[in-house]
């Protein structure tokens, strides 16, 4: 199977340009990882988390904040200001939590009062960092116009990705583990939907929809690589362009460097499945209640696995922003990075971390080829009809959208046909 | 006395009506998803992308009718188009029934699958209409704009602020009624109402005293598609018509369905109105209004909003969290899973 991939990679790459195939590569890289976050969440524990899309975003923010250099007008403008709103909402979060837990059993009041402190708490907070807010933004707006980060190297940030996407797992876990599979789809979506809508509206934070760009890079760029000595000798030996040759080198190195990450994480994952602990979680999501009798703490072990499963998909969205050296919010579909990883767990097969890594691979290769294909298929199927006829243009128009009813297909098919997936769960 | 009435009619322009307008949208969409919930007993991801086809056929039909020079004059010509989408979207869900559902049915499978498998179809159904379509924005509305404007609306009352009712509030409202009116009926008076109704209360029982399943399914999708169809088209009516607006357009509906209680039918009318006039209360910038009703020296300087537009739609979002998370039932007691 991982034969064929590589096959079909390299028949992109000697028929479109080895460019679009290491384009292609480095994404599958991407994607595997998210698939292997998602893989320990569905298939070791079976926990439908549809809230990708916002932990991927969360380690693209934590990119920007390590990676990006400070911005010291902004803090000296507003950064005491919003640092004490911080603290405020903290601090309310906490005093609101307490209210809850030490009315429990008084009927309404336990709600008003809740709802009492926590508006109590946004009004300061809104009093004390709206001001400070305001002063952020209009540092230099057009260009900063947010705090900006640590300025620290880059690849630090995927480390950072993974523990503030854990982070926010935690939160969110405790917060609607307690739900059944549909309700905590629902609510895992609505949440990630919250949290884009945070990233685009708080501009001091990450500048919101007006991006980031120019993140610093963990490889050379290509003009230095087009300088430089051995660049040229190699285009030289091998008859390509410098140009190609530089590019390819970049791609390359990023390449490296997501395998790296990949295989460390495949490596964990393999050892947790195999390990007592992979037992139990596979024991709590075939029976809950018989381990739960067992003396296995059904929730905790929940929650555990919802954070490894985030912070994997935080590396991975924070590996996605260097690699794309921008941070756009807008750009955080619901259905390119939460819906394509499942049909990724799904198709590769889930509960087998191969199967996940393989379902990466394949499904992102078709999401991206299947547009040249589909149009390839169409002009194919159109050929015999005359040129210019209305529903030949309307076909090769919109041939580009064939890859969403194509994943549906591939999906629907796989759940009916194979619901094992390409490489079946093995059984221990 | 005056003052007071200028500040509701501005409540009433900027609120109430979209509210009514928007609410009703979502009070089909959540009517839909609360039938399939309760007799198919999973969450259709997929009726995002129903509304979408059936949206997408009214507007290819009226675009087709325009040309022919077919109208309705005043009205917008999507009404006569509208029974050709309803038809249309219940052939496709029987379809897609046949051909994806109906396998898991048979099979038991667990309501996980079913959410999964309504994930491929919402892929699919989303591709055809983008492939049909295209992605681009289509305006299909036509008549006239308004029913009453907001200049002749001063004119008729003799206050400062105008009222204007945009004619696609109004069929909105007036198809939605009559709509609401027809499920309700048709689920507590006649026979297969009630045989629907059994077997969403217990499947067993209902299959005991010899209701046919297949046929209740059969009539859970054709009504859910008609009410699929009827709001993507009044939906695409009142703003435009674009494919991607839908898939965010479920998040919402989810939330009525759930805040109302999921299974229950009056419970996703009132969880529609609920969510649309909680979005737009609480994102409603208050500074005209307490202008009117406050004296002079008090006039607020700032919009006195709650909270800023832009979290319009994602406070949707966290409404559905928090009834998630401290009353999954429901207002009106539906079922928890």
């Amino acid at each position: 199977m991982f034969a064929m991939m590589a096959a079909l990679l390299a028949i992109v790459g000697i028929f479109q340009s080895w460019n679009v195939a290491l384009t292609i590569v480095n994404l599958c890289l991407i994607s595997s990882i998210m698939t292997l976050g998602v893989n320990i969440q569905w298939g070791y524990a079976g926990l439908v988390n549809f809230g990708m899309m916002g932990f991927t975003a969360l380690g693209g923010l934590a990119a920007v904040l390590i990676a990006m250099p400070p911005v010291p007008e902004a803090w000296a403008a507003g950064g005491s200001g919003v640092m004490a709103g911080l603290v405020i909402i903290i601090a309310t979060a906490i005093v609101s939590l307490l209210i809850w837990k030490q009315l429990k059993g008084r009927g309404a009041k336990r709600y008003w009062l809740t709802a009492l402190s926590i508006v109590i708490g946004v009004v300061i907070m809104r009093l004390v960092a709206d001001p400070s807010i305001a002063a952020i933004e209009s540092v230099e707006s057009a260009r900063t116009g947010y705090l900006g980060g640590f300025g620290l190297p880059v690849t630090l940030s995927w480390i950072a990705g993974g523990f503030v996407a854990a982070g926010a797992a935690f939160v969110i876990g405790r917060i609607s583990l307690g739900l059944r599979s549909d309700y905590l789809a629902i609510a895992t979506l609505g949440i990630s939907e919250i949290v884009i809508y945070v990233l685009k509206n708080e501009d001091w934070l990450a500048r919101g929809v007006k991006n980031i760009n120019g993140l610093p890079r963990p490889v050379p760029y290509e003009i230095e690589l087009q300088a430089s000595q051995w660049v040229v000798q190699l285009a030289d030996m091998l008859g390509a362009s410098v140009v190609d040759v530089s590019t390819i080198t970049v791609k390359l190195s990023y390449a490296g460097l997501f395998t790296i990450v990949l295989l460390i994480f495949l490596w964990l994952s393999e050892v947790a499945l195999r390990s007592p602990w992979g037992r139990m979680m596979r024991a709590i999501r075939d029976n809950e209640v018989a381990a739960n009798a067992m003396g296995k703490h059904v929730t905790a072990h929940h929650l555990q696995v919802f954070i490894l499963g985030s912070a994997m998909v935080g590396v991975a969205g924070a590996m996605l922003t260097t690699l794309d050296g921008q941070f756009t919010p807008a750009s955080y579909q619901p259905l390119r990075f939460t819906f394509l990883i499942w049909v990724m767990v799904i198709v590769g097969g889930s509960g087998n971390n191969f199967g996940s890594v393989l379902g990466g691979f394949i499904v992102w290769f078709f999401w991206i080829e299947s547009e040249p294909l589909g149009l390839w298929f169409i002009s194919t199927i159109t050929a015999g009809l005359a040129d210019g006829s209305a529903l030949k243009t309307q076909l090769v128009e919109n041939a580009a959208h064939m890859r969403l009813m194509t994943m549906g297909i591939i999906l629907l098919v796989m759940l009916r046909f194979a619901p094992q997936g390409l490489l079946p769960e093995q059984k221990r | 006395m005056m003052d007071i009435l200028n500040a509701l009619t501005v409540i009433g322009n900027f609120v109430l009506i979209p509210g009514l307008a928007y609410g009703s949208q979502l009070a089909l969409g959540a009517l839909g998803v609360t039938l399939v919930y309760s007799v198919l007993r999973f969450s259709n991801f997929a009726h995002g992308e129903m509304m979408s086809f059936g949206a997408m056929l009214s507007v290819l039909v009226t675009f087709w009718l325009q040309s022919a020079g077919i109208g309705l004059g005043l009205l917008p010509t999507a009404l006569i188009a509208l029974p050709v989408s309803i038809l249309g979207t219940i052939l496709l869900c029987l379809l897609i029934d046949r051909l994806v559902y109906r396998y898991y049915r048979q099979t038991r499978a667990p309501n996980v699958t079913y959410l999964i498998v309504s994930i491929g179809v919402m892929f699919t159904i989303g591709g055809l209409v983008r492939f049909i379509i295209g992605p681009s924005d289509r305006i299909f509305t036509d008549g006239s704009r308004f029913i009453i404007k907001a200049r002749s609306f001063k004119e008729m009352t003799g206050l400062n602020e105008g009222l204007a009712i945009k004619m696609t509030q109004g069929v909105t409202l007036a198809t939605a009624i009559v709509i609401v009116i027809a499920v309700f009926w048709f689920l507590n008076k006649t026979r297969t109402g009630k045989s629907m109704r059994a077997y969403s209360d217990n499947e067993d029982l209902a299959l005991l005293s010899g209701i046919n399943p297949e046929r209740v399914v059969m009539i859970t999708w054709v009504i859910a598609a008609a009410l699929a169809a009827i709001a993507g088209t009044l939906y695409g009516l009142d703003k435009s018509f674009k494919p991607f607006t839908f898939l965010q357009l479920l998040l919402p509906i989810f939330a009525a369905a759930i805040v109302g209680g999921v299974g229950s039918p009056v419970g996703a009318i009132a969880g529609g109105f609920v969510i649309a006039f909680s979005e737009l209360f609480i994102t409603f910038a208050y500074k005209k209004v307490l202008t009117y009703l406050l004296p002079e020296s008090l006039a607020p300087e700032s919009l006195m909003q709650l909270l800023s537009t832009e979290y319009k739609i994602a406070l949707s979002f966290i409404i559905l969290v928090i009834v998630l998370l401290i009353r999954p039932t429901g207002l009106f007691s539906g079922k928890t899973l």
